[in-house]
């Protein structure tokens, strides 16, 4: 028996109907693929489908008994993130379509921020080298435009961030520091923490990218010191098509409006309009009413196993994930070496074999995992590979499936007589 | 692992297809050549540089060399390697017509009955089209020399007669 596992790991994956499903040639689904998409318990399915059938309507302006109930549903789901991500306050939590769209609301609205937090030619954004694309290209966008520079954390050879030069990187010139949690590469858990206390002593404001680390680990915002935080919904067991940016509340009344529409606003005359508070001054137009109730519906069945030994689960899998890779010839992880300082996300080569091969042959066994640059282009560059494959597990991940796992990829080196 | 999945992937990956992938043909950049192109697959980050060479000859304009340099995987490395061997030595409108027997093939979702006459190895990525996934790699190269001729054709100053002698 492995320490850490979830002790209700059958009843738990009862729960996700699509882990019963088979594929090809009648192969069970072994799912190692959640950093990329996670799958989703019937208890959300359910409530969306609860909510389509029964309490469909527009919100905010819908003058009606299904308004209210879907009003009160939609803004349901929003108290549901806050307690999942300890938000002091539910008007801090802004639904988006997803992470991508929550730091591009960032980037583009402090381009248009004036004051405090205005950028100009001179100041820095600093982010890392293990960036989602999501998470460098924003950047990229606003510091061309406004003049500003971009720099970066560099990373070490065991694929963490190099903090030697912390100091000088994060200086009285950077306005802002944007960085991931968890690397959706490497796998890499960031000192969060540190680098935001040193930001703040400069006067920048944090936004972590928590895409990677909602899923996985207990979030509380105020703790990690962030001041803006996204993650996205699809990977918290939720459906696609809703994310969330969440902001101190000193920070989101600074910035100005990102779309323009129905609900952001106060008033509107032909000749200008006033804005509504937050969170409805960053959330234009109808939102993903379904899909915040599937994500409300989410975290509260995350929150109900408890993100500790979501945790817990996630470190003993990989723990036994790295070992059983340990013994595939020819097989090199990239990223730290020990499941302690890792989330459930590992990216490997294999010697003679292109990672589309290897998903191939895996995929021919029922075994779903990512091969390519997983959006995260420059990190690979920086250790000399085009691409990886990459296995990714989550709370309804088995030993059992690792072990499936490490056959299939011996199987691949035979297939492809390397070995 | 059931016999039907492994047909699949035998379907997939024909020996022809290992053997391009493990010795491929004509790679490398070489000069003369009028146009350089680089294309990758934004999915999967697999490139390819490609030059082409193009020659006036009595019976038209002639594909003298296509040369490149590439990273990816098996099907995408394959493809350009029998992608050389059938267009090098001939003229443009053969070779343009022996790249749309092989679009129409890849796009073909596995409908489509390769003709081993036009596409010679190419009929061993008959199997490809089968996996949408793959179609990409297959094709990246192919594209990549559509292009680079198209543009030399585009620009006849470019191609120049004399220099491939
Ligand atoms: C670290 C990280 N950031 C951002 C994203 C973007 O998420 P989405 O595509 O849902 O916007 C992802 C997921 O692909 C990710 O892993």
């Amino acid at each position: 028996m492995i320490e850490g596992l979830l002790p209700e790991l059958e009843v738990i994956r009862k729960d996700f109907p699509i882990l019963e499903r088979t594929l090809a040639g009648g192969q069970p689904l072994v799912y190692l693929d959640s950093a990329n998409t996670s799958q989703k318990p019937q208890c959300v399915i359910d409530a969306m489908v609860d909510h389509l059938e029964r309490h469909n309507a527009n919100v905010a302006r819908a003058m009606h008994q299904l308004g209210a109930e879907a009003s009160e549903a939609f803004e349901d789901a929003r108290d549901k993130v806050a307690s999942f991500i300890k938000a002091p306050s539910r008007d801090e939590v802004i639904f988006t379509k997803n992470a991508s769209e929550a730091l591009n609301l960032v980037a583009n609205t402090l381009a248009w921020a004036t004051g405090d937090l205005a950028i100009g030619p001179g100041d820095e954004v600093v982010i890392t080298e293990m960036e989602h694309h999501s998470n460098i290209v924003p950047w990229q966008l606003l510091t061309e435009r406004k003049g500003a520079t971009l720099r970066w954390f560099g990373l070490t050879d065991d694929g963490r961030l190099d903090l030697s030069d912390l100091d000088r990187l994060i200086n009285e010139r950077t306005k802002v520091v944007s960085l991931t949690w968890v690397s959706n590469m490497l796998g890499t858990i960031n000192p969060v923490a540190e680098i935001a206390r040193r930001a703040h002593e400069v006067g920048a404001i944090v936004v972590v990218d928590a895409a990677q680390a909602a899923p996985q680990l207990p979030v509380d915002v105020t703790e990690v010191g962030a001041d803006l935080l996204a993650f996205t919904g699809h990977k918290v067991v939720g459906p696609t098509g809703i994310g969330v940016l969440w902001g101190s509340r000193r920070v989101l009344e600074q910035l100005p409006p990102f779309l323009g529409g129905g609900e952001m606003i106060e008033t509107v005359r032909m000749d200008r309009s006033t804005y509504a508070g937050i969170p409805h001054k960053f959330e234009a137009g109808t939102p993903p009413i379904a899909e915040a109730v599937g994500l409300g519906a989410a975290v509260d069945y995350l929150a109900a196993v408890g993100m500790e030994a979501v945790h817990a689960h996630e470190q003993a899998i990989t723990g036994y994930a790295l070992e059983g890779l340990a013994t595939v010839p020819g097989l090199t992880v990239l990223g730290p070496q020990d499941a302690a300082s890792r989330g459930g996300a590992i990216s490997f080569e294999i010697d003679g074999v292109h990672p589309h091969d290897v998903a191939q042959v895996l995929d021919s066994r029922g075994i779903a995992v990512r091969a390519g640059h997983h959006c995260a282009k420059p990190a690979h560059a920086r250790f000399g590979v085009q691409s990886s494959s990459r296995m990714s597990s989550y709370l309804y991940t088995t030993p059992a499936e690792i072990d499936a796992l490490v056959e299939g990829l011996l199987y691949t080196r035979s297939y492809f007589k390397v070995g | 692992m059931t016999s039907a999945a492994n047909q699949d992937l035998d379907a997939l990956y024909q020996e022809i297809i290992l053997d391009h992938y493990k010795n491929p043909h004509h790679k490398g950049l070489r000069d003369p050549f009028e146009a350089e192109v680089h294309h990758v697959n934004p999915t999967c980050g697999d490139e390819v540089t490609l030059r082409v060479h193009l020659t006036e000859g009595p019976e038209g304009t002639v594909v003298s060399d296509v040369s490149y340099d590439s990273v990816g995987c098996s099907i995408s490395q394959a493809s350009t390697s029998v992608l050389t061997d059938l267009v090098i030595g001939k003229s443009t409108d053969e070779a343009f017509e022996i790249h749309q027997t092989f679009l129409t093939l890849m796009q073909g979702k596995g409908t489509v009955e390769p003709d081993e006459d036009v596409l010679e190895d190419g009929i061993a990525f008959a199997g490809v089209a089968k996996f949408p996934a793959r179609v990409k790699c297959a094709l990246l190269s192919w594209m990549a020399f559509k292009d680079a001729a198209a543009q030399v054709l585009a620009d006849p100053n470019a191609s120049n007669p004399e220099e491939s002698k």
